[in-house]
């Protein structure tokens, strides 16, 4: 049975103009020592459906699932308690802004050691002790000094380590990185990217990786999800994802790249991602695709089997490589 | 080659909600604002006709009339449905034609205190560092003094009057629309769309008072909303002090003062007075506060 | 094939040579100090030389607090040089001269969302560049230009009277570029324009500017981190680190052959996007030293993995014919160190 198993999210915001849906019948799994990545664009819903999942949204979204579980726990039918017990121990989440995550008024030794005492029920000393052990793991150069400092004394770089080490320090089961290295330049990002793969190996948790960069998804990650609109319309290993997208989105996000160009000019996707006031009736996708025709318009797809990589769509592409490989 | 440039026509025409009819889904949501807001129209609409729905004219003294209960107590009359004061003058036409200086103190004083000190801001935030420090350590002068206390002092100087007392009070709130209009600006500067201006070769008035001053306005007028209400108050107290509004104006603090020395005997001329002061600040605090809620981005909910 | 009918300014330019020569560009801020206190000087900028051609586009490449954005704001003439020439059009840009250069030189930036003044309709926003330098020109003619502005980069006519709020971030970084086109510019400094979109929309931005490019005949300085894109808009690449050049030259030359550690470490550390590809990362010790303290002698040295006692004595100057590098150890043509870790 896997670690993290979602069937039929849906999460609903209360808007001025009525509700929108921003996460759209979502189903995912991830398993131990699992690298999921999840791809999309801005407005893909792919934060939104994680930050459900830790039950960190705010109080106008309206979660509804079938079935979400975690490791044996139906997280919708755990109070809000029993769910903080949970979420930052077995489940824990690192963010973009490794600067706006920490709180600037205390050093990061004292943050790191407020989470060892509350979850794991430390003294000071374990919890010193075991902060430098952390800082260690995570790669941060004499940790004892660095465990003085605080968040603005240290480079963007050093405090998404400081955060990784907070998010591993209750040996979580789930490790889920939202967008971690965004904010962070190429070599830093490299750095990080070894770093929460390096953890994998050695502590066999799962990871779910957010990001929107193609590259560190080829990198990285071992299963892709593809998300639009709100919706996956796409999931397949990583390899046969490049190699062979199914879904019309992922064919045309991956040949938007600059890097796979053969022309000066560059394919694109004409139109924008749907908002909350122009979503199309059939597939969320037809607007913009090219191979949309009216049965696209009118009818939503649902997902294909897993050898078209559970692809939203009607008329799935490169289904003759399913054949060959 | 031209494919390229035109492809982003065919997006769609978004229909979303107009700026305002957002603002009223935000503003709405707060009950106690909604509230204030209808006090408040209510209060503008008594201080626009105060003279035609009033049943007498506030000055006019009935001596047969004097210290006459409201109409619910005994020995009341319909004819002064609010009882009348010691000199005989109805207490309801006194009362709704205060609300039309209370309402001119306001907008007099907002007017003056937040143009000067939008002014004021603008040139510290756009101003080098020492013009900036003299202003702003100017300020943290002003407001250090007990506001009341300053207004005071202020009037004693220029003599009591209710014009003075505006300018007293106007004066004193000022710092807050300085401070508060530096720090947007400081704020502002250092968004790309001022650099682009400057690019653009925009000169320093233009950036001032088109490019960055509109970013501006949202936190002004929450304060404003908010300062309408502490001048009505600090008018309030002065005319009580004696060191506003002269009798026999009916302003409400005047009228308070006036009827000090009746406490016991007519608890209304006191009681009425200071319960429409009550009301009409409550009702603007909360107005105040619904406004801060719809017009500020970072407590924005979607 | 209507979008652009008529003929866009500046099509025909006669000279070929630089629009903007830069020699010896240096800028230093000083911070802290206040009262008590010696102010710091942070060398942000330091002794740039480059040349930017009408048609090409010269890319500068770094990680955060290599100087980019000073350069931008130097070349746009926002920030006056501490040192150097910074000539335009043969023109020295001296604070006497900049009202005059001011319509040569314009800036996109990375946020579309910052970058459009949200209490301006999309129209003021393309006309304002033209009231501020052409206040002779009359009402109608400036209006007629905007909507022209506004069809070249791919908007529809009704955006007009609309806000930046109503737009996406790839339609918001159309009216950006557009602006920036109103004054007629020869030179557009692009500050990382597509990093803040979409991969979807990243590329119809980059097609706009690579036509508009060819029809224009502009000069764009792009400054980016992402050597992807880079790699498809850039003619000649100078890569920065702390500060200075430490690789300059035409980007087959820099891309295929790297002489300098750095650009090397750079290029490898880019993540690709075929999970195929081999992995031969270069890891990078450490971080960026503050631009404080930029250490003496190389300043990528503390991180470099083949530093010797030469380096952190004495700093390495550009040197070469078309590709120059500043480094005492050059990587490549047969000369790169045996023993470079990998991952």
């Amino acid at each position: 049975m896997s670690l993290l198993r979602l069937r039929n999210l849906s999460v609903e915001f209360a808007t001025t103009g009525g509700r929108f849906r921003a996460v759209d019948k979502v189903d995912l799994d991830v398993d131990r020592g699992d690298v999921l990545a999840i791809v999309g664009e801005s407005g893909s819903g792919k934060s939104v459906s994680m930050l459900a999942l830790m039950g960190l949204l705010p109080w106008t979204a309206k979660v509804t699932a079938d079935e979400m579980t975690f490791d044996g726990h139906d997280l919708s039918k755990l109070s809000a308690r029993g769910r903080r017990r949970i979420v930052g121990k077995d489940m824990a989440m690192i963010f973009q802004e490794p600067m706006s995550s920490l709180n600037p008024c205390f050093t990061v030794g004292f943050q790191i050691r407020e989470t060892l005492r509350i979850h794991l029920g430390m003294d000071r000393k374990a919890a010193q002790k075991r902060a430098v052990e952390l800082f260690d793991l995570v790669g941060i150069p004499d940790p004892e000094q660095r465990l003085k400092a605080f968040p603005h004394q240290m480079s963007g770089g050093m405090n998404q380590r400081v955060m990784i080490a907070m998010a591993i320090s209750c040996n979580p089961k789930l490790l889920i990185a939202d967008e971690p290295t965004t904010a962070l330049d190429v070599t830093i990002q490299a750095q990080i990217l070894d770093l929460l793969v390096k953890l994998r190996d050695e502590t066999g948790m799962g990871l779910v990786l957010i990001t929107h960069d193609m590259g560190v998804v080829a990198e990285t990650a071992q299963r892709v999800s593809v998300h639009y609109a709100g919706q996956k319309v796409e999931e397949q290993p990583v390899r046969p994802l490049f190699r062979a997208p199914h879904h019309p989105y992922t064919s045309a996000l991956l040949a938007a790249l600059p890097e796979r160009a053969t022309d000066k000019r560059l394919p694109t996707i004409p139109g924008v991602v749907p908002g909350q006031f122009d979503r199309p009736k059939g597939c969320l996708f037809s607007p913009r695709c090219k191979f949309a025709d009216d049965h696209c318009r009118k009818v939503p797809p649902e997902p294909r089997g897993a050898d078209l990589g559970l692809a939203r769509c009607h008329y799935p592409l490169n289904t003759d490589e399913r054949l060959a490989s | 080659m031209d494919h390229a440039l035109s492809e982003e026509v065919e997006t769609q025409v978004e229909k979303r909600p107009g700026r305002l009819r957002e603002f009223w889904f935000y503003f709405r949501e707060n009950r106690g604002a909604v509230f204030g807001f209808w006090v408040f129209v209510a209060f503008v609409f008594i201080a626009a006709t105060a003279p035609w729905i009033a049943p007498h004219d506030p000055t006019e003294q009935f001596r047969q009339y004097t210290l006459l209960p409201p109409v619910w107590q005994e020995g009341g009359s319909w004819t002064f449905p609010l009882g009348t004061d010691p000199l005989g003058r109805d207490m309801l036409s006194r009362l709704l034609n205060g609300a039309r200086y209370s309402f001119f103190v306001g907008i007099v004083v907002v007017v003056v205190a937040a143009s000067g000190g939008i002014l004021i801001g603008l040139l510290a935030g756009f101003s080098p560092k020492w013009l900036d420090a003299i202003i702003m350590r100017l300020m943290d002068i002003i407001l250090a003094f007990p506001s009341l206390l300053l207004a005071l002092v202020l009037v004693a100087i220029l003599g009591p009057s209710l014009i003075n007392a505006m300018i007293a009070i106007a004066i004193v709130l000022q710092p807050h629309y300085v401070r508060l209009t530096r720090a947007s600006v400081i704020g502002e500067l250092n968004k790309d769309y001022v650099t682009s201006a400057r690019v653009a070769g925009a000169g320093l008035w233009r950036l001032m008072f088109v490019t960055v001053l509109p970013n501006c306005l949202a936190p002004i007028i929450v304060q404003a909303a908010l300062s309408f209400s502490t001048a009505i108050l600090d008018a309030a107290a002065l005319g009580f002090l004696g060191m506003g509004a002269q009798p026999p104006t009916p302003e409400w603090g005047t009228m308070l003062a006036e009827a000090r020395e009746f406490i016991l005997r007519a608890w209304w001329v006191v009681t009425l007075p200071g319960l429409a002061i009550l009301i009409t600040v409550l009702a603007i605090n909360l107005m105040g506060d619904g406004l801060r809620d719809a017009l500020d981005p970072k407590l924005k909910r979607s | 094939m209507s979008a652009v009918t008529t003929d866009a300014p500046n099509t025909t330019r006669p000279q070929a040579g630089p629009v903007v020569t830069a020699k010896g560009l240096t800028r230093h801020y000083e911070v802290g100090g206040g009262l008590f206190g010696k102010p710091k000087t942070v060398r942000a900028l330091s002794e740039l030389d480059f040349e930017l051609t009408p048609g090409r586009t010269l890319a500068v490449v770094g990680e955060s607090g290599c100087g980019k954005s000073t350069l931008a704001r130097v070349v746009t003439l926002i920030e006056e040089p501490t040192r150097g020439d910074l000539s335009i059009d043969g023109t020295k840009a001296t604070p006497d001269a900049w009202k005059s250069l001011r319509s040569k030189v314009q800036i996109v930036f990375q946020d579309p969302y910052g970058s459009l003044n949200p209490r301006q309709r999309i129209g003021q926003i393309l006309m304002e560049p033209l009231l501020i330098n052409r206040p002779q020109m009359p009402a109608a003619e400036r209006e007629e230009k905007a909507r022209e502005m506004l069809r070249l980069v791919g908007l529809r006519p009704e955006h007009f009277d609309r806000y930046p709020h109503m737009f996406s971030g790839g339609q918001r970084q159309r009216v950006a570029i557009g602006r920036a086109l109103m004054l007629e510019p020869e030179v557009l400094v692009l500050d990382e324009p597509v990093s803040a979109l979409d991969v979807s929309i990243q590329s119809s931005v980059l097609n706009l500017l690579i036509d508009l490019q060819e029809r224009m005949q502009l000069a764009y300085l792009f400054i980016s981190h992402d050597l992807s894109v880079v790699r498809h808009v850039a003619d000649d690449v100078t890569v920065m680190y702390l500060g200075r050049a430490v690789e300059t030259g035409p980007k087959d030359m820099i891309f295929d052959n790297p002489q300098h550690p750095y650009t090397k470490a750079l290029l490898s550390a880019t993540p690709r996007a075929d999970p195929e590809a081999g992995k031969e990362r270069i890891k990078l010790q450490g971080e960026l030293p503050s631009p404080l303290a930029v250490p003496p002698g190389c300043a990528f040295a503390p991180r470099c993995w083949k530093a010797q006692d030469k380096c952190r004595a004495a700093r390495p100057l550009l040197d070469g014919a078309t590709q120059k590098s500043a480094c005492f150890f050059p990587e490549g043509d047969g000369t790169a160190s045996p023993e470079a870790p990998k991952s």
